[in-house]
């Protein structure tokens, strides 16, 4: 009966297979569809049939958040991978969810221009959105809500709704991009994407310090500098070890502006290549942490790092960073180490964790609004059903 | 002559006044009257009763009792918008912000300020300028707009070119909801991005009751830069030039003739004699890349017939003057005018000016265009002489004609000024039925009731199905003996 309705939608399906598993949760089918339209008729389907539903994309994040309580299909937005607008003049470029970053990069390079995101080549831009991941250069660029300007989503029930545009400056109506940024797939799914885009900067510099002694206090002189970096990255390999830091000069004259950089913080080298560290994602087997806090609660969430075992690395300036431990951690050490996260940082989100137990989200300001939220968009709890914060 | 209020609002008028200070809560018509309209003056209503409340729970207490005595209620600022987002209801409550004007921190290590709605934006500047920072969003209103003002519009401003807008620098907001609980939406939280929605939503989602914004570093050099043109198409092939160049200015002006006219009229701002156009390009960041694009801009502009560079804050303020004046100068050449706000991709620019001039010729009305070139935000200004019959009409249809011009090159009907009461019939343009029924489940999910400023932003209000019972709970000022209400 299920599988009728939707192969009545003529959407391409498949069985799903050992690795379609999200976050553990086997789906029964995986459907492919190749236009929003398709993406509308499979929801619609999905409806008439109740069937659960998490939307994927390049799969590079699928095994984060909580498992679904339910999952009967995966819907895999790989098809839908054109770049539908790229108006360079107006630096802007309107894609199809399933483009892979890496895809849009080059098509952007093209004509002098990307989307400062920094995301993994291989993440689609969906995935990217539905996560809000963000990359070194969110301290000069801002988040992916940021740089999204216009949003083509799909409800549990089929309806397809824009909001936003084309345009940068726009404030008609409510922005649903920023609503969807960030939902893990449980409001609807992101079908296509209207990006704010920049120049590609003529010129990089790295100004690399090898050791850090104090992390905070050079953090705070390179985020202040009026050299204006675009980024700030620390780097700590493993427990105790010193921590490495670097920031990114772009544009116009960025030697000497990194060398007044270098002046002013009177140490650290300059160079036209990254740490082999930068950008990268932090290594981790399968627990995986996100620490968001001000820059100057950075030494407290250091060293409580430190006292956990874990290595560490992102923004001290954005006050981000990702965390992993550095060896086997059990349930009960991981929610240790959490616990002693979250009295120094402003909150703790485990992204992800084999473990059931462990409170990923940690306290939810405003959840009771969330959950109404929830309750308006997806009222049939089809979307991705517990993945995200509060249960939601 | 004024209605006399609705019955509802009577016995709430009395709980208001035994709940909160007496000079808070204002009942007399005359003063009644001063709340009518917002800087969108042709809409007015005076509202039912006005309240100045002095903190975020009396905030809450009155949004609590308008929710018992099922009254709505609108927020209000300065009163600078533009749209009639804070046109007031005779059947409902005003609530005023003035009052809660106290900048409550400011961390420059962590490049933060917390204030109260009331602030006015340059306030926030003016605080943290001499240890160099500001606070980046700058509407041309700023010497008097509100904070609270700027998080409901989004408020943009002619540097958000570069920098973005109100959303992209504030950091939390403590909101009181419709329902009058006092919540906390915060970008660092874990779970929906509600701060996102709210900013933005014109008084539909709560009232900000303080806000958090983050502070920018002052850049080390900035140059402004005057070019005058004969004619407007060399001005604006001189911005394709820019923006293709791969610069980013800071800011990127322009205005027309006629809305030199005006500007040398007001202010004698002194630009160019014989100028078509002129465009204001600021360039800021650090000073090798600001003198590197400099070099470069005044390649690009090689097509202006006189280029002026303003050195230091004096000459700066010079350029700006004409500009920031622009609005208001078209008073001096014009009895009346519509300031109109529309976008479109900054490529159609020259395309849209040109159907501008047809209308304008069409319909016998001028049109002074002043424009955030960089990235296609229109404001044309509307002329017509209120004394000559039928004007106004003729006013209003160009006026409109301009929006559906912004919507046909695949713009937008607001950039800054918001939809308010003005534009909402112009919504369903822009976006189709099930667009604007999807936005309004947030609508729904923040304000099953319909309270917080209904009217505004949606043409038709959606029926949110199961809405919540009236809360009866005890508040936490009628507890502690600072306020009471029967």
């Amino acid at each position: 009966m299920s599988l009728e309705l939707l192969e009545n939608t003529g959407v391409t399906l498949r069985d799903a297979v050992a690795d379609d598993a999200v976050a553990g949760v086997a789906p029964r089918w995986v459907a492919l569809p190749e236009t929003v339209e398709e993406v509308s008729a499979v929801l619609r389907a999905c409806a008439d049939g109740d069937l659960a539903l998490t939307p994927v994309g390049g799969g590079t994040k699928l095994h984060w958040g909580a498992p679904p309580q339910r999952c009967d299909v995966l819907l895999d937005l790989c098809c839908l991978n054109q770049v539908l607008e790229h108006a360079a003049g107006d630096l802007v470029v309107r894609v199809q969810a399933g483009v892979t970053m890496g895809a849009l990069a080059g098509a952007l390079a093209a004509e002098g221009q990307e989307l400062a995101l920094d995301a993994p080549p291989e993440a689609t831009v969906g995935g990217t959105l539905a996560t809000a991941a963000c990359g070194p250069r969110a301290f000069r660029y801002g988040a992916p809500r940021d740089l999204l300007i216009g949003v083509t989503v799909v409800l549990a029930d089929g309806t397809v709704a824009r909001s936003g545009g084309k345009v940068v400056k726009n404030v008609a109506g409510y922005d649903l991009g920023k609503l969807f940024t960030g939902s893990y797939g449980t409001l609807g799914v992101i079908a296509e994407a209207a990006f704010r885009l920049h120049p590609l900067p003529p010129d990089r510099r790295w100004l690399v310090v090898e050791d850090a002694g104090r992390p905070r206090e050079l953090a705070g002189v390179l985020a202040a500098s009026q050299a204006e970096p675009s980024a700030v990255e620390l780097d700590r390999p493993a427990p105790g070890a010193s921590v490495a830091m670097a920031a990114l000069i772009e544009g116009t004259a960025a030697a000497p502006r990194a060398l007044a950089l270098r002046d002013a913080v009177g140490a650290g080298e300059v160079s036209p290549e990254p740490p082999p560290w930068w950008g990268a994602p932090v290594q981790y087997e399968e627990v995986l942490v996100e620490a968001r806090f001000l820059p100057g609660a950075l030494d407290g969430v250091l060293e409580a790092a430190d006292a956990h075992g874990m290595r560490l690395r992102g923004s001290p300036v954005s006050g981000r960073l990702r965390l992993s431990p550095a060896g086997e951690v059990t349930e009960e050490r991981l929610s240790a180490a959490v616990a002693a996260l979250r009295e120094r940082a402003h909150a703790v989100v485990v992204l992800a964790a084999p473990y059931a137990g462990v409170d990923r989200w940690g306290p939810v300001g405003a959840l009771p609004l969330m959950r109404r939220v929830k309750q308006q968009f997806d009222p049939g709890r089809r979307m991705s059903p517990g993945r995200f914060a509060g249960g939601i | 002559m004024t209605p006399s209020p609705p019955p509802a609002i009577a016995p709430l008028t009395a709980a208001l006044r035994s709940a909160l200070p007496g000079d808070s809560v204002i009942t007399d018509p005359v003063r009644l009257r001063t709340y009518e309209c917002d800087g969108l003056t042709h809409h007015r209503a005076v509202p039912g009763v006005v309240v100045l409340p002095d903190t975020a729970e009396q905030v809450a207490l009155v949004v609590r009792l308008c929710n018992e005595h099922g009254v709505p209620f609108v927020a209000r600022g300065s009163g600078t918008g533009l749209s009639g987002g804070a046109l007031p209801r005779e059947d409902g409550v005003l609530i005023v912000t003035s009052k809660m004007r106290r900048v409550l921190e400011i961390d420059l290590a962590d490049r933060r300020a917390v204030v109260e709605p009331g602030v006015t934006n340059l306030a926030i500047t003016e605080a943290v300028r001499e240890q160099g920072h500001y606070y980046a969003p700058d509407p041309s209103s700023q010497q008097v707009c509100s904070i609270g003002g700027n998080v409901a519009e989004n408020s943009g401003g002619a540097h958000c070119l570069k920098y973005g807008f109100t959303v992209n620098h504030v950091e939390a907001c403590e909101v009181v909801t419709p329902d009058g609980d006092l919540v906390r939406l915060d970008r660092m939280d874990p779970g929906y991005d509600l701060l996102g929605a709210f900013v933005g939503s014109e008084g539909t989602l709560g009232i900000a009751t303080k806000v958090t914004v983050r502070l920018s570093r002052a850049p080390e050099a900035v140059m402004t830069v005057l070019a005058a043109f004969r004619g407007i198409e060399e001005g604006g092939r001189a911005v394709s030039a820019i923006i293709g160049a791969g610069i980013v200015p800071a800011a990127i002006e322009m205005m027309d003739a006629l809305a030199i006219e005006a500007a040398e009229a007001a202010v004698a701002c002194s630009y160019p004699e014989g100028a078509g156009a002129v465009l204001i390009v600021e360039l800021d960041g650090p000073a090798a890349e600001v003198e590197a694009q400099f070099a470069r801009l005044r390649e690009l502009c090689s097509g202006a017939f006189e280029m002026r560079v303003a050195a230091d804050p004096a000459e700066r303020a010079a350029v700006w003057k004409g500009r920031r004046s622009a609005f208001a100068a078209v008073g001096r050449i014009s009895p009346a005018y519509i300031v109109q706000d529309g976008v479109v991709p900054r490529t159609s620019l020259p395309r849209v000016l040109a159907a501008i001039d047809r209308l304008s010729a069409e319909h016998g009305i001028r049109v002074a265009n002043v424009f955030h070139a960089g990235d296609g935000n229109l404001h044309p200004l509307v002329l017509f002489d209120d004394a000559d019959p039928g004007a106004g009409e003729r006013a209003e249809v160009v006026s409109g004609a301009i929006l559906d011009l912004c919507v046909e090159h695949g713009g937008s009907i607001t950039g800054e000024h918001g939809v308010g009461v003005d534009k909402a019939r112009y919504m369903p343009k822009m976006f189709s039925g099930d667009d604007l029924d999807t936005m309004q489940l947030v609508r729904c999910a923040f304000d099953p009731r319909g309270l917080s400023n209904p009217g505004k932003v949606f043409p038709t209000p959606r029926l949110c199905g199961e809405v919540p019972g009236v809360r009866k709970g005890v508040h936490p000022l009628v507890e502690s003996g600072e306020a009471e209400h029967f």
